[in-house]
């Protein structure tokens, strides 16, 4: 197959990026120029650090070598002779598996100056993160990967122009580039005829967590409800006494959903329409009884902990929202404070070089919307409604929100 | 993780051969140094930016960007425990708690004798089975149950 045979079969696939944008897969990598002198790049993002997301490792540690697969592919689509594997630092055991399966593919002579034999060299490095979760942003990522502070770059220039070492770059999701090699063994068609919606292709991973009866990773169908996924494949709530509450679909920068809003498609573009984001494809579960206000003030802070410091209304807002909100839950705000935190929200928004502003923002101005009758409840019972911070909660029935 | 802390530099120079022929090395040299001497005393910081022609500030600024990068030493032993959404749906404020009692030190915090710190962690892609914790890398989940037991024992508790 031509570079431009493995291009057409990957758009034909509808194949769209897992990291949380949604990115069609095939067009991605066609944006690399043709005709650049330069050396090229491909970057897997193994970063995976999004609280709540949990299945480009569950593909590191149980099948690295489909990963291998797909990265291979996609550097002889764009022509490129190396790839960088950045596993977020946390992921040890993953790390140790994919540098084995590497280890694998140069003995077997998979990889190396002459790949499977064809003339091809293709060399494929992995590197450790340490400890940013910025570094999943993709320019972050490209920072880091030079040695620096991963502090996200201006675009443009697109990383498919100048990315890694300011040569043509494509960065994919761990999980994007393992559907690869399927796709092209059986071709598009068998991938699109996998899912269930005509507009999107293929299974997807979904990571459900929180108060569900069977939590975990399920290779699902594309196009299925969030109610299906979690009545009927992850067995409904774990406290069957317990009505479900809200879903964060995504991770935790989604904005939250109720359960009216369960009844679309969990796909990237079905769920945009009840105002949310498919994400990384992991849901977590919210049970009755847990308290938005102490959930939100929880991810607020791992935001403000996270930001990487060059845009100011990301570095300074995060902080005084996870302030704001940390008052609240203690009973000490008042009502002016729950408007602030929409003003701080929305002049965030927007407002900063990566997307972590809104990654921000979101859950703070869509937990306000849906919920702001609990944060006016903290305001005028000057404490929390779900009682004090729990100290020795009971771990199985796990109201320990 | 039997680390010394104190900087050696003929040992750093064995660690940090294996990377100076690769672009973007200052990353994978402070991993090493870190991972032999358990933190990235400022000494190190000099000794690097020497040798790969950046200024301690350079560098300085990367030790203090990431948050694997010590300035400090830590106890000989490293726990961190998920406190992220799907734990805390699974009980982790509790496990901290026991943690806590049962390590003798706040979560945070390195034990005087510098035998262990006890970290927080957001999220270790365990969410299906936590509530989650790392011992020196190692990942155990389930904590809550029987994977509390495991945990300490990894403690050497
Ligand atoms: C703050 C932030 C964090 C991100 N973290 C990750 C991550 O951990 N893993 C990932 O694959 N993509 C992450 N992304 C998305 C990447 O920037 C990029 O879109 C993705 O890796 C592209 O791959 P895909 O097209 O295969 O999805 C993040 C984006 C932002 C703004
Ligand atoms: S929330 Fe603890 S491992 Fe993901």
């Amino acid at each position: 197959m031509t570079s431009d045979d493995i291009i057409k079969v990957v758009i034909d696939s509808k194949l769209r990026g897992r990291g949380g944008a949604g990115f069609p897969a095939g067009r991605k990598w066609s944006f690399v120029p043709k005709d650049s002198p330069k050396p090229r790049y491909v970057c897997v993002n193994a970063d995976e650090s999004e609280p709540g997301t949990f299945k480009d490792r569950y593909i590191m540690e149980r099948d690295p070598h489909q990963l291998i697969e797909g990265t291979a592919i996609a550097c002889k689509s764009i022509n490129a002779h190396a790839a960088y594997i950045y596993v977020r630092g946390e992921l040890g055991l993953a790390a140790v598996r994919v540098q084995q399966a590497l280890d694998e593919c140069y003995a077997a002579g998979i990889l190396g100056k002459n790949v499977m034999g064809s003339g091809y060299a293709l060399d494929i490095y992995l590197h450790r993160g340490a400890g940013a979760y910025i570094c999943g942003e993709e320019t972050a990522l490209l920072e880091s990967l030079e040695g620096k502070k991963g502090q996200p770059r201006l675009k443009p220039p697109f990383p498919a122009v100048e990315g890694l070492f300011a040569c043509p770059t494509v960065i994919n999701n761990v999980e994007t580039l393992a559907a690869v090699g399927p796709i092209i063994q059986n071709g598009a068609a068998w991938w699109t005829g996998l899912s269930r919606t005509e507009a999107e292709g293929g299974t997807k991973l979904i990571g459900v967590s929180g108060h569900v009866a069977r939590p975990g990773v399920y290779e699902l169908p594309g196009g299925l409800t969030l109610r299906e996924i979690i009545f009927e494949v992850a067995g409904g709530m774990r406290n069957p006494d317990r009505k479900l509450k809200a879903v964060v679909p995504g991770g935790t920068s989604c904005p939250i959903l109720l359960p009216h809003e369960l009844d679309t498609a969990y796909d990237f573009d079905a769920i945009k329409k009840v105002g949310s984001m498919m994400g990384t494809g992991c849901p977590a579960v919210i049970e009755e009884g847990t308290c938005i206000v102490r959930l939100l003030k929880r991810i607020e802070r791992f935001y403000a902990h996270e930001s990487c410091g060059q845009c100011t209304p990301c570095r300074e807002g995060g902080d005084w929202l996870f302030k704001i909100i940390s008052r609240i839950e203690a009973g000490q705000g008042s009502m002016a404070d729950i408007d602030k935190i929409e003003s701080v929200a929305s002049k965030i928004e927007g407002h900063t070089i990566c997307a972590f502003g809104e990654a921000l923002s979101w859950p703070a101005r869509s937990y306000l919307k849906k919920f702001r009758e609990e944060f006016v409840e903290h305001v005028k019972q000057k404490r929390c409604p779900y009682g004090p911070i729990p100290v020795a909660p009971v771990a199985l029935s796990g109201v320990v929100a | 993780m039997g680390h010394s802390s104190d900087f050696d530099p003929a040992e750093a120079a064995r660690l940090a051969l294996e990377h100076s022929h690769q672009e973007g090395a200052l990353l994978p040299i402070l991993h090493a140094l870190q991972g032999r001497f358990g933190w990235i005393a400022p000494e190190a910081v000099a000794w690097v930016a020497e040798r790969l022609n950046l200024s301690r500030a350079e560098v300085h600024g990367v030790v203090s960007f990431y948050h694997d990068f010590r300035d400090h030493p830590a106890g000989r032993q490293v726990i961190k425990v998920c406190q992220a959404e799907a734990c805390q749906a699974r009980g982790a404020r509790h496990v901290t708690a026991q943690l806590e009692e049962r390590l003798g030190v706040k979560l945070g915090q390195t034990a005087p004798d510098r035998s262990l710190t006890l970290e927080p962690v957001y999220c270790l892609g365990l969410c299906g089975n936590g509530p989650a914790a790392l011992v020196d890398g190692r990942p155990y989940a389930d904590l809550s149950g029987r994977g509390l037991a495991r945990c300490l024992k990894g403690v050497g508790r």
